[in-house]
């Protein structure tokens, strides 16, 4: 009789026994989930078949299946078996009894809920989603209503007055900068425009750098500063004096 | 002509009664007391009276159906009578199939709630993981936060449904823990005398 051909069939795994060290030492399958005692009946089942005993077959399967049980017991406290090796034999006694105690208790307990289970098999009872609960009702706090007829009081007032005042702003038209510079430039090849400007309203300042624009774009002046914020000098070019007839004829509002 | 049918005008007591009547027909799951008194918004004395007189009226034996204090919670049941009508068309949640590593890691963490997968598996002494999943899908035992410090493991514990399923009104109803596990000092004599022999 060969060991490691014996035919199992426990729970969790069917075939030969060599198949099953293979799972186990391959860590494919748990040796938790493997009942070593329907091992060990399987065995004595086939031994029993034969008239002679093959001690040969017994000695190669204790050995096998002590390693087995080994394993698993080895298994069953897999991070604190250092440490309970490290306790006096007493120590480790007692908290291998504590351990046993727990799990024994559970162990009852569970056969407890078993046995209740099996005799609540005649009480049948609804289960199901609960039925939506109703949206809850949005209450608002309770409120005054000269409270609200005071806030759009604030918002009741009458806009600031959209002041008029520039619509009466005067501005002189352009051309009559235009002329007075080209006469400057007639008369001297530079001025400073700062200087020119002494006396004058902002808004004459404005038209007048206006004019200046548009003599430049004419390329009837040159402007040059030598810094920002700098006085403004301009200065004529050739066409100063040729151009006097293509003075254009808008003014500021045109623009 | 007969004079029409004259109905006997409820008492204050009785139209409560037939209200949480009403409540506990809709409900799927036992309502408590406190949720009773909300919706009949009542006082709580009068509401236990009214249970009384209904829990009589629909006593086992009674009545097909049955009035039980369940799970922290008053609900409905079909009568025990019914029980066998009721199989043919109806299976119990969890009535079968229940493993006996899935019946300990219930028991634990019915005992010792909320407790985390490796606090289960340090007493059963192998993984639970795949118990946990199992009774988590059949709803017996729930998720119920985590345990202390960051990233701790998470905490189960039991569901009303494991109550309902096993008829517990609540978990002081299971037996007390003393009372379980009395051949645990023949186990202890017997290691503390091979733990002798060997410091011989």
């Amino acid at each position: 009789m060969i060991v490691r051909e014996l035919e199992l069939d426990l729970d969790a795994f069917e075939g030969p026994f060599d198949l099953l060290l293979t799972l186990v030492l391959k860590e494919e399958l748990d040796l938790a989930d493997v009942d070593v005692a329907g091992i060990v009946l399987g065995f004595v089942e086939r031994l029993a078949e034969r008239e002679e005993l093959d001690l040969e077959a017994c000695g190669e399967f204790l050995i096998l299946v002590s390693a087995l049980m080994e394993l698993k017991a080895r298994g069953l406290f897999p991070d604190e078996e250092a440490e309970l090796a490290e306790l006096e034999p007493e120590e480790a006694a007692e908290e291998l009894a504590r351990r046993l105690a727990e799990y024994r208790q559970m162990k009852e307990a569970a056969a407890w809920l078993r046995e209740r289970l099996a005799g609540e098999r005649d009480r049948f009872f609804r289960v199901g989603p609960a039925p939506l609960a109703p949206e809850p009702e949005r209450r608002l706090a309770p409120q005054d209503p000269d409270g609200l007829a005071s806030v759009l009081r604030l918002l009741a007032v009458a806009p600031p007055e959209v002041s008029l005042a520039h619509m009466t702003l005067h501005f002189p038209p352009v051309a009559q900068f235009l002329e007075r510079f080209r006469a400057l430039l007639r008369s001297r090849s530079m001025f400073d425009f700062d200087q020119e400007m002494e006396g004058l309203s902002r808004q004459e300042q404005a038209v007048a750098f206006l004019a200046l624009l548009e003599l430049r774009r004419a390329n009837q002046i040159t402007i040059s500063q030598a810094a920002p914020f700098a006085p403004i000098r301009i200065g004529r070019t050739e066409e100063t004096g040729a151009s006097n007839e293509r003075t254009p004829a808008w003014n500021l509002r045109s623009a | 002509m007969e004079p029409p049918l004259r109905l006997v005008v409820a008492n204050p007591l009785d139209r409560l009664a037939r209200t949480l009547e009403a409540l506990l027909v809709v409900a799927t799951a036992p309502l408590s007391l406190e949720e009773l008194c909300e919706a009949t918004e009542e006082e709580k004395d009068r509401v236990e009276t009214a249970l009384g007189l209904l829990a009589e009226r629909y006593g086992e034996g009674r009545s097909g159906i049955v009035l039980e204090q369940v799970a922290g919670g008053w609900a409905y049941r079909a009568s025990r009578d019914a029980a066998e009508a009721c199989a043919r068309l109806f299976e119990r949640p969890v009535q079968r199939g229940v493993s006996q590593a899935a019946m300990e890691t219930l028991a634990i963490v019915a005992y010792l709630g909320p407790c985390t997968r490796p606090e289960i598996a340090r007493i059963r002494g192998v993984a639970a993981d795949s118990a946990v999943a199992g009774l988590v899908e059949r709803g017996l035992i729930a998720e119920a936060g985590r345990g202390d410090g960051a990233g701790g493991a998470v905490r189960y514990r039991v569901t009303p449904l494991f109550e309902r399923v096993f008829g517990l009104e609540s978990l002081s109803q299971l037996p007390r823990l003393d009372d379980l596990g009395d051949d645990v000092d023949a186990i202890r004599e017997r290691l503390h005398a091979v733990a002798s022999q060997r410091s011989a």
